[in-house]
């Protein structure tokens, strides 16, 4: 059998879109949709998509790519961006009841699904969410499915002898080279470099596919699975504006050197 | 008042920087530092551990396994394992640990290890007395909201600090505290994932981390000559080069100069931004900087609604200018 990959993904609010369209509920502690600006998938998630693809590209014998997303509602055309990526399949956990979960009931729900969708021998994160920014789900992913986790890859490789993956860690000051058994969890950051556009044939394909759709009783799972574990008390947009000194000159480069003056006087440099 | 337990890490052998953060951050959910202790998981604590015992904390733990060599890097299972057995034996109310490389693989896999939730990226945190529960602040949807969350009565709770929050405590204290050995059994299955190579990228000059200036570029400068430039600010001026992701994910500077929620966290005393918008991601690195200093040419750019002094222009015409009397200035 070919090898199979998951690869979770998540819809999430543009995050390239103006601050000015930023807006919370504080009441409801809930971000309000911007009008007119469509969600996107997560960033990070198009960089595991683009992983899997890669290791596809590499694997002469064919590789399945499945990918699992969890959420209230999906907007077909931006959860099907993998797809017309090239990846095979397309699993949506959906569920009104999913729209304030935190990252615990995200794992509970996407290790479920997981295990009804499986085996498989990857499973492909990015490394986080834009929404909340928690960076959470693959870890917890691989502790309740007892598996290795390996993070912050830039580059990932299925060894086709051993089986094993092998993966370049982008750190903070280097890198590292991790082989690991498989399966595994991975999490990959935009190091790995620009996920591909999707060509007008995957676009095509991809809209003649249908996700698999699961609601969380299909996969086991009631309401108190879903329940929060911290509560959140309060959401708000902080104020921001600071008292600034724009520099004036005749023209650029005086305004250059008056930068440096004033600089200067506040005994800054 | 809560016991509070942080997770500190070793650089060079020492106490890192951030660990220092901890004890600040420690110190205000807990008046008494004689509740705070500092546990340190690695290969080896010789320096380190008489290090944390001058934050002035009332106990040291450490945990010295082979299988933790490299555990720094957060990428593997020993540290969880190291510091899930050393809560379960010492249940303290508050686990603290840094949104570093180590702290924010590791807490997440702790928490769910135990059962118990982790606040990511805090900025703020508090004890409330009457709930008998951590309050903490954390930026969420990259900073362009702000979070609250009240911990319920689950024990340990998690909490990731975000660096260059909190000044550092002071480290240079008389010891009070003990050195306590813990030991812990670490399983071989546990290193289903091992390291091959490990390449720490050593850069001459001023750490970014530790800078006092810092000067750093963005996707308005186009390519990358115009950093060589910026490198020869950040020279004169003693400090260090950074980046925006839009100019390290084009290829113009590598990775390890991003500044940001997915980089480095600064805090120097100024902080030099060309070309830079000043997107909230962005700015979630470097809201421990004192001063920002914009130049952009477009006057509606976010960084000016965070920096003290800009210059709304081209910095190609800026900058050379700038530099110039810089030197002046720095010559005389
Ligand atoms: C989850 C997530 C994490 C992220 N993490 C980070 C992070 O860690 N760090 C980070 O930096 N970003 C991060 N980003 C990306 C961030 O949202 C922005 O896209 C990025 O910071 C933009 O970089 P920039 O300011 O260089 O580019 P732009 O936003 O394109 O800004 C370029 C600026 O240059 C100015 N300019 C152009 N030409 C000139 C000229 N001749 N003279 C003067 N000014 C000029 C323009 O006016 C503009 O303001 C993250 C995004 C997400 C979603
Ligand atoms: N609702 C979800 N559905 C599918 N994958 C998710 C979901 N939430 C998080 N993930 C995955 O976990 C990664 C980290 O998310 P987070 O922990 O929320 O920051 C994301 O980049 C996704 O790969």
């Amino acid at each position: 059998m070919p090898p199979r990959i998951a690869v979770c993904v998540k819809q999430v609010p543009d995050p390239d879109a103006p601050a000015s369209t930023f807006k919370v509920d504080e009441s409801a502690r809930r971000v309000i949709t911007a009008p007119g600006i469509p969600p996107v998938v997560n960033g990070f998630d198009l960089h595991a998509t683009e992983a899997a693809l890669r290791i596809k590209d590499a694997h002469a014998g064919g590789v399945e790519i499945t990918v699992l997303s969890v959420g209230p509602s999906f907007v077909m055309e931006v959860i099907k961006k993998p797809l017309s990526m090239g990846a095979d399949n397309l699993i949506l956990v959906e569920d009104a009841a999913l729209a304030d979960v935190d990252a615990h009931a995200t794992v509970t729900v996407l290790a479920a699904a997981l295990k009804k969708a499986g085996p498989f021998d990857l499973i492909l994160c990015g490394r986080q969410a834009s929404d909340w920014d928690n960076a959470y789900v693959p870890l917890g992913l691989a502790e309740v499915l007892g598996l290795p986790c390996v993070t912050l890859a830039r580059k990932v490789d299925l060894l086709k002898e051993s089986g094993k993956v092998r993966v370049e860690r982008s750190l903070t000051d280097g890198y590292q080279v991790v082989e690991s058994d498989s399966p595994a969890v991975i999490t990959v950051s935009n190091e790995l470099g620009e996920p591909r556009y999707p060509t007008l044939r995957g676009i095509m394909a991809a809209t003649r596919k249908q996700p698999s759709r699961w609601k969380p009783a299909d996969i086991g799972l009631n309401a108190a699975a879903l329940a929060p574990l911290l509560s959140l008390e309060r959401l708000f947009v902080p104020e921001r504006q600071k008292e600034i000194e724009l520099i004036r000159g005749e023209d650029d480069a005086d305004a250059g050197r008056k930068l440096a003056l004033r600089l200067r006087e506040a005994k800054l440099i | 008042m809560p016991k509070v337990l942080i997770a500190g890490e070793v650089q060079d052998g020492k106490l890192a920087g951030v660990s220092g953060e901890l004890v600040a951050a420690a110190l205000k959910l807990t008046g008494n530092p004689r509740d705070v202790s500092i546990a340190l998981a690695c290969d080896d604590a010789a320096g380190s551990a008489e290090n944390a015992l001058a934050c002035g904390v009332g106990s040291v733990y450490v945990i010295e396994h082979p299988a933790l060599k490299g555990a720094g890097q957060g990428g593997f299972d020993a540290p969880v394992t190291a510091f899930v057995a050393l809560l379960n034996a010492e249940k303290p109310d508050v686990f603290l640990m840094a949104r570093t490389d180590f702290g924010y693989n590791v807490a997440p896999r702790v928490a769910f290890r135990l059962g118990v939730p982790v606040a990511q990226d805090c900025i703020d945190l508090a004890w409330d007395a009457a709930s008998n529960a951590a309050v903490v602040t954390r930026p969420v949807y990259g900073g362009n909201a702000m979070a609250v969350y009240r911990f319920k009565e689950q024990r340990p709770q998690i909490v990731i600090v975000r660096p260059k929050t909190f000044e550092p405590a002071a480290s240079n204290l008389s010891p009070v505290g003990e050195i306590k050995r813990f030991g812990v059994e670490i399983p071989d299955s546990h290193s289903r994932a091992r390291l091959v190579e490990s390449v720490k990228e050593q850069r001459a000059g001023v750490r970014l981390e530790e800078a006092q200036v810092v000067v750093a570029g963005g996707r308005g400068l186009g390519g990358p000559e115009p950093f060589k430039q910026l490198q020869d600010l950040a020279s004169v001026l003693g400090g260090a080069l950074g980046a925006s992701r839009a100019a390290c994910d084009a290829g113009w500077i590598d990775h390890s100069h991003q500044i940001g929620l997915t980089g480095k966290s600064i805090g120097p005393r100024v902080y030099i931004t060309v070309g830079i918008s000043g997107a909230s991601q962005h700015m979630a690195g470097c809201s421990g900087a004192k001063t920002i200093v914009a130049i952009n040419r477009d006057p509606d750019a976010n960084i000016f609604k965070e920096a003290r002094y800009g210059v709304v222009g081209d910095w190609q015409k800026i900058l050379p200018a700038f530099i110039e009397t810089v030197r002046e200035i720095k010559r005389s």
